[in-house]
């Protein structure tokens, strides 16, 4: 392992090339596009392809495309492009097809503000695409986990066969820090083996998740549809399918939450605990640490590095000693609210918001304190 | 007829879901017979559709199948032919699916010469959502959301195909299955990107709105309003027909994943990055 001095998003590239993906489809968007840049440059020497769509929706339906022929395929976009990918996200989970997106958030809406940051597109990573449907999104802090949750994100989307996102923004994308990137990281393996092709369904009820899934190529004559299909792929208005396959669905996040779970914390004995994610957090440690010098008192800080699924039932233990919580975005507050839903009526839940493209400061979090 | 059979999924798929006197069975058979014609291996094909009673066929053909969102069958089909090269990768849509919400990805593959086949069946209207005017309706006709009738102009699918620099364009008809299968086979056998519009008959919707009758009455229409490519001067401009033919086959230039290849190549020489 080499030290190395890199930005956000060059470590996500990494993480995706170190994680196996051999296939890029993006369109270029600030503050992203060094991502699809870096890839146009590693992935052709190693076999893989990288390739320049027309707009977003042509992007997410040709990693789809690449997906469904057996290859991990990822995109990096932002904000406007985040949007026109949403029919394809939802494409992904009704067809179960991995897919990992990278959304370097700016503000919006619309254009908004291209190179500026903010942690605005968290309901539209969760709700952005229409139907019920499972999603998990991740939000890295720094470099190095720009790296890590890139290569968790393609690790959970192959095991579960649903989209993730990875929520970075343009802070810690463009931010520079010194990281040691392991060269082979842990990557999943499908640990239940296929069913010869005359015994084979794409949507078995024994191959949900953890699974060994047949691709395009490979004889198995598969279809795959965007309509609401039987376990042989193909489509269905009967209500009890229809279920069914909805079912289906929740059942990948719902059985596997307990190691989907994905938080980390300190001081959770303090009355006071700030809850943040992605770059937000690095300014509520800065808070706790200058806080606590200045009064002697402890803050706790509990930082998400998963935020959907929300994980509820984890942090509702997390928070019970919690007499105040105070929640960081650069947004006009969308996390709050689930975190209202977790702690007790009684427990304020403070919001430190910050919308105008600077960085949410730890004096901001301080005077809340 | 056998091997004919064989390339549908007859257990789980039939009866189909068209209409009596759809032109989307033509179309679909007469590719079969044209991917039987030349040789394609099932387990090597993949059909790719997007939205419409045109983009259902992909259900109904037993090879690997890939029913996409509307108008987004080619940039799909784009990922497959890259990620599986050795895969014959055909597109079948509708004019709806892949002109208008679909054009873009049209035109840029076209001029990216992705190496797939794209069959278009043109039945001038969207027939699955119940006979709104689509970018081929011509002018002044009545569609369900053009009740006063249609005033905007339509597009030539092949001529788009052809100034987006499609390596062979043709066209036929579903009244033509012979002349149809011909074009498929000449199509599908072209290295690059290559388009068949198919002019089909769609007697519940479009037939009902113009007056064209039934099947039989709107196949006799298209017969009539047919002419070959070789009769007219300029194929591009003959208001009131349906050119058939082959109407643009160019000198075979490198297509996309063979020019892919080539970046792969130059960036494994280069050091540098
Ligand atoms: C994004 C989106 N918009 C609209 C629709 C509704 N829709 C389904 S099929 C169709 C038109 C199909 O027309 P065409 O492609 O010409 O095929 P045809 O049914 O005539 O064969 C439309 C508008 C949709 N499914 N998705």
């Amino acid at each position: 392992m080499a030290v190395q001095l890199l930005s956000g998003n060059e470590a996500c590239a990494i993480g995706a090339l170190r994680a196996g993906v051999k296939f890029f489809a993006g369109y270029p968007i600030t503050p992203s596009t060094e991502i699809a840049e870096y890839l146009s440059r590693k992935l052709p020497k190693i076999g893989g392809t990288f390739v320049q769509m027309e707009d977003e929706i042509g992007s997410i339906c040709c990693m789809n495309g690449a997906t469904a022929a057996g290859l991990k395929a990822m995109t990096a976009t932002s904000g406007p492009g985040f949007s026109l990918m949403q029919e394809g996200i939802g494409y992904s989970a009704m067809t179960e097809l991995p897919c990992i997106i990278v959304n370097v958030m700016r503000g919006g809406p619309a254009t908004g503000s291209p190179t500026r940051s903010s942690q605005s597109d968290v309901m539209q990573a969760r709700h952005g695409t229409h139907g019920d449907h499972p999603i998990v999104t991740l939000c890295p802090w720094n470099v190095k986990e720009c790296f890590d949750l890139t290569v968790e994100a393609v690790n959970v989307s192959e095991r579960l066969r649903i989209p993730v996102i990875v929520l970075a923004d343009e802070i810690t994308g463009h931010m520079r820090e010194t990281v040691e990137l392991p060269e082979k990281p842990l990557l999943w393996h499908p640990t239940n083996p296929r069913k010869p092709r005359d015994q084979y369904f794409h949507y078995d009820d024994s191959n949900n998740y953890d699974s060994n899934i047949a691709s395009f190529g490979e004889g198995y004559r598969i279809h795959l549809t965007g309509l609401v299909h039987r376990k042989d792929g193909f489509p269905t208005n009967d209500p009890e399918i229809i279920k069914w396959n909805m079912d289906r669905l929740r059942k990948k996040l719902e059985d596997n939450e307990s190691w989907l779970w994905d938080v980390t914390f300190e001081d959770l004995g303090s009355e006071t605990i700030i809850v943040c994610y992605g770059s937000t957090a690095r300014s509520a440690m800065e808070a706790k640490r200058q806080y606590e010098r200045k009064t002697g008192r402890r803050v706790g800080i509990l930082r998400l590095r998963m935020i959907w699924p929300f994980p509820q039932q984890r942090l509702v233990s997390l928070l019970k000693s919690a007499r105040r919580v105070i929640v960081p975005e650069m947004n006009q507050g969308q996390l709050n609210r689930s975190i209202e839903r977790t702690v007790s009526p009684d427990v304020p839940v403070i919001s430190v918001l910050r919308y105008d493209g600077e960085t949410l400061t730890p004096e901001a979090i301080i005077e809340a304190l | 007829m056998d091997k004919f059979l064989d390339f549908f999924r007859l257990d789980e798929r039939f009866p189909h879901m068209l209409c009596p006197g759809c032109g989307v069975g033509i179309a679909m058979a007469t590719m079969v017979r044209a991917f039987i014609e030349l040789g394609i291996n099932q387990d090597k094909l993949c059909v790719v559709s997007g939205i419409g009673c045109s983009g259902r066929v992909a259900g109904y053909l037993d090879c690997d199948t890939f029913h996409t969102l509307h108008g987004r069958a080619i940039p799909s089909a784009t990922g497959v032919k890259l990620a599986r090269p050795d895969m014959h990768v055909v597109v079948f849509g509708g004019d709806g699916d892949i002109m208008a919400i679909g054009g873009n990805h049209f035109i840029h593959a076209a001029r990216r010469n992705m190496d797939i086949t794209v069959f278009v069946l043109n039945n001038r209207t969207y027939a699955m959502t119940g006979g709104q005017y689509s970018p081929t309706t011509p002018t002044h006709e009545q569609a369900a959301t053009a009740p006063y009738g249609n005033c905007e102009r339509s597009f030539d699918i092949c001529f788009m195909a052809r100034a987006s620099g499609a390596m062979f364009v043709a066209r036929s008809t579903t009244y033509h299955v012979v002349h149809l299968k011909k074009m498929m086979e000449l199509a599908l056998g072209k290295t690059g990107f290559s388009v068949v519009e198919i002019v089909s008959q769609c007697p519940t919707l479009y037939g009902r709105y113009q007056g064209l009758g039934d099947a039989v009455s709107m196949l006799k229409w298209i017969k009539e309003r047919s002419i070959d490519v070789s009769k007219v001067e300029d194929p591009w401009h003959v208001p009131g027909k349906f050119v058939i033919g082959v109407l643009h086959d160019r000198e075979e230039v490198a297509p996309y994943t063979e020019l892919y290849q080539g970046v792969r190549n130059e960036a494994r020489k280069q050091e540098r990055c």
